[in-house]
């Protein structure tokens, strides 16, 4: 066995002088990292230790911290923090499907005119890069300057809606969503609706017109070819997109952070941003070192899960 | 003669459908142009206008000039810091991961697979998540502070990136060549350097270029790294531009266009790369 291995090693030889560059330099700036992460983990390590690199081992004592909503940060409650994400993502992704497919059959529409130029435009959103777009909502929303509230003077309704500074819930059933969260909620929809959009124009278009006008001669209404037809044949096709718009969005940090910072009292914060606050200004690297490895291992389940999804819809097809 | 009134107003639907969602597409970029355009730099932006009064260049002129408030930085030191880092993140990313792709692509050696899958386990790990160990270890090596810091802990996510989007071309090259070349008398390395690379310049330009605009565009780690204003980036400048109580609107939108506007222009040339790469699920969100 042990012979066996050393002969492997020995033929692929010439693998391992490709890989050791590469190699060397991940394991010192990739490995190595998440390795001392691992460890800072397990430590009080803070800014003071910055200059005097001697924390003490604490066991698991910042994760039992983390659990127990026991960090001494502003706002900290990582269990409303995750839960929002979640909730959060599974909004977003919702009407980013619903919207971007919407648009791609409108743009399949058979003989109708303009729609490369439509395309063009609307892929405008994705494009810009998202940094930007961010600061750009965000300052959209400004309550006195902003567009969006002009935009609704304009049309006569009162326009001095406080959308990132009120924690209060406009809408009094679903109390825990603050105004802040429709602002990143709108922010983010138009960010994400392109990028849907053109996958689902992609999948309908491999779907051949003849089905439909074979359908349209068997008397199938317009509802019965999205659900039997259009459906079926673009959900290949929507499913790895829809997987990752969901991880994307689950880590949505620019439009968190930047529209409404997580705030007001952290009612929008979710787990990229509270981890992100944890370093700075926090300066408790220990305790973000474990929310790190929180967040990759929800993340491990996260992808596991969907791709067991994925599985199964498809064995079903 | 029915069908065909009732196929027109069908359209006339549509199209009403698409006109106002391209308004909300463009909405905020004509917002921004507007404002960037509006010549006093205003605190007030009030009036819904495309072309302001006055319209004029003034602000562009202004963030050129000065773009840092609070110190005397030029503009062209920030251009210059912006550059060398993504620019020295992506032609490390590429160069160290174009050989670790081909081995990855065409040996089979002891550790590929769990290679292939920490490759894998990183690219799910968004960046705040590594934030603290980066910050911990550069502040220790002294190196925190300087934009040779920033490459590295931007190298740590663009070179497995680099390494995962390479092996995915190379695997669509086809073995033959290097077999027709290695029966010609060359040896694995003259294969690689002659035949591979120049083969897949299309890729090695691409992940360059994904490299570069991440780089340009990140402002995150920069802003947490970055303390002395003569090593800011464009980006991080933005960000700092974004104040609390008074932003200097106009300022701030001529500012985002001139750092937006050339990864506008590379996205719409790389589009077509972009959304092939993405439904392969090849790019880290």
């Amino acid at each position: 066995m042990k012979s066996n291995l050393i002969v492997n090693i020995k033929k692929s030889r010439i693998a391992y002088y490709y890989i050791l560059p590469a190699g060397a330099v991940m394991l010192l700036i990739t490995a190595f990292p998440i390795l001392y992460q691992v460890w800072l983990s397990f430590t009080n390590f803070t800014y003071v230790n910055l200059k005097n690199p001697n924390p003490a081992f604490v066991g698991l004592a910042n994760f039992i911290k983390i659990f127990k909503n026991q960090v001494a940060l502003e706002n900290f409650n990582f269990w409303r923090t995750f839960l929002f994400n979640i909730f959060w993502t599974i909004s977003n992704v919702a009407l980013h499907v619903t919207i971007g497919v919407s648009i791609a059959l409108a743009l399949n529409t058979p003989k109708l005119g303009f729609k490369r130029f439509y395309r063009a435009l609307l892929i405008v959103p994705w494009a810009v890069p998202s940094y930007i777009s961010a600061l750009i909502w965000r300052n959209m929303f400004d309550t006195q300057f902003g567009a969006v509230n002009q935009i609704i003077s304009k049309i006569g309704l009162p326009g001095n809606i406080p959308w990132l500074t009120n924690p209060n819930a406009p809408i009094k059933l679903l109390n825990f969503l603050s105004y802040a969260y429709y602002a990143c909620l709108i922010t983010n929809v138009w960010l994400g609706f392109s990028f849907m959009m053109v996958v689902a124009l992609g999948a309908l278009q491999s779907v051949p017109h003849e089905i439909y006008e074979a359908a349209e001669m068997d008397g199938v209404n317009e509802r019965g070819k999205f659900f039997r037809i259009t459906l079926p044949l673009i959900r290949q096709a929507m499913i790895p997109a829809i997987m990752l718009g969901f991880v994307w969005t689950f880590n949505q940090f620019n439009v968190i952070y930047l529209v409404s910072a997580g705030g007001p009292l952290g009612t929008t914060e979710i787990l990229v941003t509270q981890s992100y606050k944890l370093v700075n200004p926090g300066g408790i690297y220990g305790i973000a070192s474990a929310f790190g490895i929180i967040i990759f291992f929800i993340l491990l389940f996260i992808t596991l899960a969907l791709n067991k999804i994925t599985k199964a819809t498809e064995s079903v097809v | 003669m029915k069908k065909q009134t009732k196929e027109k107003l069908k359209h006339i639907y549509i199209h009403a459908y698409l006109i106002f969602w391209v308004l909300v597409a463009l909405f905020p970029i004509v917002w921004i142009v507007s404002m960037a355009l509006n010549p006093i730099n205003v605190l007030r932006p009030t009036e819904l206008v495309i072309i302001p009064k006055n319209a004029s260049f003034s602000s562009f002129i202004k963030v050129l000039t000065r773009p840092y408030e609070a110190a005397p930085v030029p503009f062209v030191r920030l251009l210059i810091n912006s550059l060398a880092v993504a620019g020295g993140t992506a032609l490390f990313s590429v160069i160290l991961g174009a050989s670790a792709a081909y081995a990855f692509s065409r040996f089979k050696f002891a550790g590929r697979q769990a290679g292939m899958i920490g490759f894998l386990l990183v690219f799910m790990l968004p960046a705040t998540a590594t934030l603290a160990p980066l910050f911990v270890i550069l502040s220790l090596l002294k190196i925190r502070n300087t934009l040779l810091g920033l490459i590295i802990a931007y190298a740590s996510g663009a070179v497995p990136f680099a390494i995962w989007n390479l092996k995915g071309y190379f695997d669509t090259v086809p073995k033959d060549l290097e077999e027709a070349a290695l029966v010609d008398g060359c040896d694995r390395n003259q294969a690689f350097v002659k035949v591979i690379l120049p083969l897949s310049l299309p890729a090695l330009a691409v992940t360059f270029l994904f490299g570069f605009m991440n780089g340009w565009m990140e402002w995150m780690l920069a802003w947490t790294f970055l303390t002395k204003p003569s090593n800011f980036t464009l980006a991080m400048t933005l960000y700092n531009m974004q104040g609390q109580w008074n932003t200097p609107w106009s300022s701030f939108a001529a500012f985002s266009i001139i750092i937006a506007l050339p990864v506008l222009i590379v996205w719409f040339l790389l589009q077509k790369y972009i959304v092939s790469g993405l439904t392969l699920g090849a790019v880290k969100g």
